[in-house]
């Protein structure tokens, strides 16, 4: 029986891990952290039909619960190896793990906003991140920095994304309508607070993500101002001053408000960064390079290593459902009738 | 008694005299022009200290830089040797050569032997004629007792001494002496020359990484120069094989000869090197040569207090033609490594004194961090910034009542009597330092007045390095205005930017300190008191403190008393720039990311956790990678308060 082994037990994985399941694969799915779904877990509701994100959390950790799915938490795979008697997976004490097949599904990590201290996150209290804003919505307290009812928040986008200086030059495509929704998601408990969202471009790529635009301009009164915060500074009672600019109106622009909320992009995680280079799959930024984006985009450069998911650019959980899905698709056309994966 | 003079003549001499007179005309001419050239301030400083006491140590720096090369020798043992052997050999040639000429034609004045003279006359090339009409050589060979020998002694003797006189001069005691020290000296010169050829295939070996590339002129000019001695060598080789007249070199030479082959060489080569020295000479003025007589003029001209202004001046002519484009400021230059830039204060100086075309040359200026590492490594000590910046002046412009915001800024009532901080711009976009700076502030009991917390006036620094002079003293005056009007009692800034323009380009009339310094004086003086935390630290010199201001040691103290420092290998003056000096707005990013990478590798191999440094513009550079921890060392103090 082939034995597929998947490292990373997010939205991609899981997905992959039952889909091979369900063909008759032996899978073994590793994990770092105690529990699957870290980055999905930390999420409150999705765009862009507002599901809550532990229906998903829930339907995803069912789909583990069937014969052939081994799930190994807290266990970080450090190596991948090929040898004549298939792929070696180690860990850092020495664990060895042999699969047939290996699907890389390592995912990202948000990016860290202190490297942009003008912002200063890590710095005041009033600065937060949007993951910290998503943890606020989900506990369902939207408190400032003296634990106080927020009346006014801004939204900066693009934060780590787009950026030359840190050397990120790609959209991370989620954040942009995350900002949206987080918006909305502040104004349905808070009616009376006035948010404001800076941005540079709004990229409302995604269905129904334009109509959510629409309705928190129309419905929630949402403020959209095209235009970059050039610093940040606490003020004596705790709030945050920005200095920005207002490009339509070619206006300098100064705010006092309660809470600034960056809205951090996806980077490579560790693990992604790691055995990317290990088995020499490293793309631009750190990110897995799969054979074509178009026709082959879960098969990598080395025969027998897959990839799904954030592991190759940011991805929406709709897109690493799909990608998921694809790369079981892909495993499962590379193994022959015998049930080996043959030469190719 | 009948007056008899004699002097040596062959018509080879000729080339040398003509270039010598050739380079003397010009080299003075230039002086002179320059000098005209001098501001108000360089022409009275030089009315004023011209023949001060300033001029000893002037003397002995022209000693020691330009015949000792001390400054050669401490930044490589044998690049030392190469150019001292080179200049004092040559220089020791022409003196002991002037004494040895010397003493022969006083012992021969002296000897008065008509005899000998009858025989230089001869045998030799030398002239006789007398101011009587009777016929000299018939007077010598007739009344040998009744004529007084004057010789003469005609610049080219020294230079050709051995050709002139064959045999030594009866009363002439130590000419062996002499003839034995010559032959070592041009031994000494050709250890320099045989140190420049290896120079040329194995710089690395004189801790040279790069060496310039030469013009077609000065590497014509080299030849001449590294062909003068060898031949000089051949001709007195040949010349003592036929006569017997050398010293221990010269005469082992001359044994390898057969005097019967050579015999119809010995006029050529003598020509040759007379041909070669004359090359050299005419060549002179318009190489890299021209270092050798300008660069102790500078030196003169520095020791007596002469600097540099805002505009091209003599003095700045000076500088261009006291660089001999030895090259050792290539290394240093952070820009160095990365192709397409060939932007080194060796190709300006060159460009600029060479009037190459105007757009390469304002290429040049601006491409540059302004780190100030050229300046430190150049063994002239040519001010290479203010040079620079003179390149880079933009004279006026029409500012649009940009800076009307002025106008309305005002120091509060209740500055008087405390610490003005003044974070710097840069410190906006780095909150951190500046809160820590505040918590040392308070921790300290010190009252302070944070001058830019809300609105703040640049220092001006960013714009007079990019050579907007005018604009940068329109915000230096606001900025003095301000702090005389808010009656504070020092200024402590976080920004060795603004630092250095408060201190060099401000006449403030209260102490100026970066926060290095000043939390370095809280903590030995007991007023901050703070733990040794086990963080390892690499401390990175920010060119505008370090080399620009020479604060060095109070960052080290602090650090040492909250953290462990560790060895950094390349610290102090030759810290490496973090890429993104303002001194340079025209550096793309991804160049700037290059020497960044160099200077954070060179902290990381330290085995340190953070990168510590003092400069808001490091700090960011250094975030903008995010591959370790960096701090500013505020931070660092802040978080080890007790």
């Amino acid at each position: 029986m082939t034995t597929v082994a998947i490292v990373g037990a997010g939205v991609a994985g899981i997905e992959a891990a039952s889909v091979l399941a369900a063909h008759g694969v032996k899978v073994k799915l590793f994990e770092k952290e105690a529990s699957v779904l870290g980055n999905l877990r930390s999420k409150a509701f999705l765009f862009p039909n507002f599901q809550a994100s532990d229906q998903i959390v829930d339907s995803l950790t069912a789909k583990l619960l069937v014969d052939g799915i081994e799930t190994i938490t807290a266990m970080e795979i450090v190596d991948i190896k090929h040898t004549s008697d298939g792929w070696h997976l180690s860990d850092n004490k020495n664990h060895d793990y042999l699969a047939d097949a290996v699907l890389v599904s390592t995912g990202y990590k948000v990016f860290d906003a202190a490297r942009k201290e003008e912002l200063g996150y890590g710095i005041y209290k009033g600065v937060i991140t949007s993951l910290d804003m998503e943890a606020m919505i989900k506990a369902d307290k939207l408190v400032n920095a003296v634990n106080a009812t927020p009346r006014k928040i801004a939204f900066l986008q693009c934060v780590g994304s787009r950026d030359e200086k840190v050397g990120n030059h790609y959209c991370s495509k989620v954040c942009c309508v995350t900002a949206v929704k987080q918006a909305i998601e502040v104004k349905k408990r808070l009616p009376q607070c006035e948010v404001t969202i800076f941005y540079m471009d709004l990229r409302m790529w995604g269905q129904g993500f334009e109509e959510m635009y629409r309705t928190a301009q129309e419905q929630y009164k949402i403020n959209f101002v095209r235009g970059r915060i050039s610093e940040a500074a606490a003020t004596f009672d705790g709030r945050i001053q920005l200095k920005s600019e207002d490009t339509l109106l070619g206006l300098p622009l100064k705010m006092t408000t309660d809470l600034l909320v960056l809205m951090v992009g996806m980077e490579p995680s560790e693990g992604t960064v790691n055995l990317g280079k290990k088995c020499s799959i490293c793309g631009d930024y750190g990110f897995i390079q799969s054979t074509n984006p178009h026709l082959s985009d879960n098969t990598t450069a080395i025969d027998g290593l897959f990839v799904a998911g954030t592991a190759k650019r940011p991805m929406t959980v709709q897109d690493c459902v799909n990608d998921g899905r694809s790369a079981a698709l892909a495993i499962l056309s590379r193994i022959d009738t015998t049930g080996n994966l043959g030469a190719e | 008694m009948h007056k008899i003079n004699l002097i040596p003549y062959n018509s080879f001499v000729l080339p040398f005299i003509v270039g010598s007179v050739i380079m003397l005309i010009i080299c003075l001419w230039k002086y002179i022009k320059w000098i005209k050239m001098f501001s108000p301030e360089q022409r009275s400083v030089l009315r004023k200290n011209w023949l001060s006491w300033k001029i000893f140590p002037a003397v002995w720096e022209m000693i020691r830089e330009g015949l000792l090369h001390f400054r050669i020798f401490r930044r490589n043992v044998v690049l030392g040797i190469m150019h001292q052997a080179y200049a004092f050999g040559w220089f020791l040639l022409i003196v002991v050569g002037a004494m040895e000429s010397m003493t022969a034609v006083r012992s021969l004045n002296q000897d008065n032997n008509a005899r000998f003279a009858m025989e230089l006359v001869e045998n030799g090339e030398w002239f006789a004629y007398s101011n009587d009409d009777a016929s000299s050589v018939e007077l010598l060979k007739e009344q040998p007792d009744n004529v007084k020998l004057h010789y003469k002694r005609p610049l080219h003797l020294a230079i050709f001494y051995r050709y002139f006189v064959h045999s030594t001069p009866p009363q002439f005691k130590n000419a062996h002496v002499y003839s034995h020290l010559m032959d070592g000296l041009l031994l000494y010169v050709f250890l320099g020359l045989t140190l420049a050829i290896v120079k040329m295939l194995y710089s690395r070996i004189m801790g040279m990484r790069s060496t310039t590339k030469h013009t077609i002129i000065d590497r014509f000019s080299k030849f001449a120069l590294w062909m003068i001695f060898p031949l000089r060598f051949l001709a007195e080789s040949v010349t003592a094989s036929l006569y017997g007249n050398g010293g221990f070199c010269t005469m082992a030479v001359a044994g390898l000869f057969d005097p019967v082959i050579v015999k119809g060489m010995e006029l050529s080569l003598w020509t040759f090197y007379s041909v070669v020295l004359a090359i050299f000479f005419v060549t002179l003025p318009f190489t890299r040569y021209m270092h050798i007589f300008t660069e102790l003029l500078l030196i003169y001209f520095r020791r007596i207090g002469m600097t540099e202004t805002e505009h091209k001046t003599g003095y700045s002519m000076f500088q261009l033609n006291a660089c001999s484009r030895c090259g050792i400021c290539i290394d240093g230059c952070p820009l160095n490594s990365i192709p397409g830039h060939k932007v080194q204060a060796v190709y300006l100086i060159r460009a600029i004194r060479m009037q190459d075309r105007a757009s390469v040359i304002r290429t040049m200026t601006s491409d540059c961090l302004m780190c100030g590492q050229c300046a430190i490594a150049c063994p002239v000590q040519i001010d290479i910034t203010a040079l620079r910046k003179i390149q880079r002046n933009k004279g006026v412009i029409d500012t649009k009542g940009n800076y009307s915001y002025l106008q309305s800024m005002r120091s509060p009532f209740n500055a008087v009597g405390r610490v003005a901080y003044f974070g710097g711009c840069m410190s906006h976009l780095t909150p951190g330092i500046v809160s820590s700076m505040e918590k040392i502030f308070n921790a300290a009991g010190v009252k302070y007045w944070h001058m830019d917390k809300e609105a703040g006036i640049c220092c001006g620094r960013p714009l007079s390095q990019q050579g907007f002079f005018n604009q940068a003293s329109e915000l230096r005056e606001k900025n003095s205005e301000l702090i005389k009007q808010s009656e504070a009692t020092m200024l402590v800034t976080s920004c060795p930017i603004c630092y250095q323009s408060f201190v060099k380009e401000y006449n403030l009339d209260i102490p100026v300190v970066h926060h290095t310094e000043f939390i370095d004086n809280l903590i030995s003086e007991g007023k901050l008191r703070v733990n040794r935390s086990q963080l390892r630290t690499a401390y990175h010199d920010p060119c505008e403190l370090g080399r620009g201001m020479g604060v060095y040691d109070p960052p080290r103290r602090v650090l040492a008393a909250v953290s462990m420092p560790q060895k950094v290998k390349m610290e102090r003056e030759n810290s490496i720039c973090c890429g993104f000096n303002l001194g340079n707005t025209v550096l793309g990013l991804g160049d700037q990311t290059k020497v960044r990478n160099a200077a954070v590798k060179n902290l990381t191999q330290s085995g340190a956790e953070t990168i510590v440094t003092a400069c808001p513009m490091c700090k960011k550079a250094f975030l903008h990678n995010n591959r370790q921890s960096v701090r500013d060392i505020a931070e660092i103090v802040a978080d080890n308060i007790i």
